[in-house]
């Protein structure tokens, strides 16, 4: 790990400020689980580091539109264990406790979970080239051994996925990130958060350098009687997804009145397609509709040599997460 | 991680430019005063500079769980951890389970049991164990397994491991360590 300098940041606004100084090249710490890793790696290299445990951004409290705020610094532990989330948004809860370890739930926050970056063995690995570490010096996965890599939104200079499960519950429940600058604050839409990596796959995602998440607030709307977390791994606990689904109606009888669908493992960013969510609507739930609906959501999907057979996995396994969520089971 | 002659001089160098920072730490019931760099990671900080070398490095990259500790009865890995930012809190290693000479009911149970083999994980099994107890979410034996996925054993003994740590779940559900 290169050296660098630390400083503990008393409230929003001082820890705002001090990462705002370009020539400190600084970043923010909390969980530190991905951060530190990376930098063991020499995969980043910050000079300054600004701690921000110490923010009272530690709480989960209800919005007055009826939803849930759930503060950057709470653990995803303690998040996916809070009653209120566990009651109201067991999708959440369920798609928290699918990813990492208790160690690192234990320790990984809230923001951090959004920030946390591609587990693409070239990006990890300094030796190889790859556009995400390095702009410009080509892409290894594209040609390489890519099993765990996109179908959907993929560039030709990137094919990373983003790794949390966590996020693919966040984009179906239609989350906002609150996020404070230089400039004041602002609200970011899950959907519009995470970037597609196009020709600048270096950016994961809309945050400013200077801004810094304070809470993820998720609207009324749970799906609480009929959701499913669906995560498809080469172990079944403690290993990224290769396809997950999150998948979440709202059923009038036997019609769906409302449904969502978010796309884990597969892209740079939790995949949604507001179309396929849209062709549910109206329809019985049975089969024959979520068949159409995967169709949908994975149009245009593209494999490479090694991970070819993501495409059926992922259109067998929204079949399957939308029959889970009719009857709530696992 | 042996300090050479070499590493002590890098050190000196990056602590004329970024003086150690002073910090306490309450380490197994003890105020614990220690000097350590930015970059020092609980782990080190534990085995280097205290001399508890009870707490494993395995993979330093918080993919194996040797490095399980307990911060304020909360379960994580040291590795990830930056000894600054633990500044006040209440630690817990596997130096710190048993009373004197009287064994913690999971390290009996992990000896009763035969639940290791070589032995480099088991502190940080055990510690997690302790942290899954504390945590009070584990009702099954599935649940169990589960909710050790953090901790890898290379030798194996997972059978056991799970035997033992069940054993003392469904004889103290109490958290048995703060």
């Amino acid at each position: 790990m290169n050296s660098f300098s630390y400083s503990r940041a008393r409230d929003v606004a001082a820890a705002v400020d001090e990462v705002a100084l370009p020539e400190r090249q600084a970043k923010f710490i909390a969980g530190g689980t991905n951060l530190l890793d990376l930098m063991k790696e020499n995969v980043m290299h910050p000079r300054h580091l600004v701690d921000i445990t110490h923010l009272e951004l530690n709480t989960i409290e209800d919005t007055l539109e009826g939803g849930l705020r759930l503060g950057a610094l709470v653990t995803n532990a303690d998040t996916a264990y809070h009653e209120q989330v566990d009651t109201r948004y067991p999708l959440l809860s369920k798609a928290i406790l699918a990813g990492a370890s208790p160690q690192l739930r234990n320790m990984a926050t809230n923001g951090g979970n959004l920030m946390q970056r591609t587990r693409c063995y070239y990006f990890y690995d300094t030796a190889t080239p790859c556009n995400k570490r390095e702009p410009g010096t080509g892409c290894s996965a594209i040609r390489g051994f890519n099993r765990i890599h996109a179908i959907l939104g993929t560039s030709e200079h990137c094919i990373a996925t983003h790794p949390s499960d966590m996020c693919v519950a966040l984009a179906a429940l239609e989350a906002k990130v609150h996020v404070r600058g230089p400039h004041g604050d602002r609200a970011i839409p899950f959907a519009d958060f995470h970037r597609l990596p196009g020709d600048t796959p270096e950016l994961d995602n809309n945050l400013q350098p200077d801004e810094l998440i304070t809470a993820i607030e998720l609207p009324p709307q749970g799906f609480a009687d009929h959701h499913s977390y669906l995560k498809l791994r080469d172990r079944t606990s403690y290993a990224f997804a290769l396809v997950s689904v999150a998948a979440a109606l709202e059923l009038d009888g036997d019609t769906i009145r409302e449904a969502r669908l978010a796309l884990g493992g597969v892209a740079h960013k939790p995949w949604r397609d507001p179309e396929a969510e849209a062709l549910l609507i109206g329809k019985s739930a049975t089969r024959e509709s979520f068949q159409l609906a995967a169709e949908k959501i994975l149009q245009g999907a593209k494999g490479f040599p090694y991970n070819e057979f993501k495409i059926e996995l992922a259109r067998r396994a929204i079949v399957r997460a939308f029959e889970q969520a009719l009857t709530n089971e696992k | 991680m042996y300090r050479s002659a070499e590493n002590e001089i890098v050190e000196e160098v990056e602590n004329q430019v970024h003086p150690p920072t002073s910090i306490t730490l309450k380490i197994n019931g003890t105020e614990t005063r220690l000097h350590v760099a930015p970059w020092t990671s609980l782990l080190d900080a534990l085995r280097e500079y205290l001399d508890l070398t009870g707490t494993k490095k395995g993979c330093d990259h918080g993919q194996c769980g040797a490095c399980t500790v307990l911060v304020n009865g909360k379960r994580i890995n040291s590795c990830l951890t930056l000894a600054v930012m633990k500044e006040g809190t209440d630690i817990t290693t596997i130096e710190g389970l048993a009373q004197g000479e009287a064994l913690h009911p999971l390290q009996k149970a992990f000896i009763e049991h035969d639940a290791f083999q070589c032995g480099y994980c088991t502190p940080g099994q055990i510690c997690s164990a302790v942290g899954l107890m504390n945590e009070g979410k584990a009702k099954t034996r599935d649940d169990v397994r589960e909710l050790m996925s953090g901790n890898i054993c290379r030798c194996g003994a997972y059978t056991n491991i799970v035997d033992a740590i069940e054993e003392v779940m469904h004889t103290q559900p109490a958290p048995c360590h703060e």
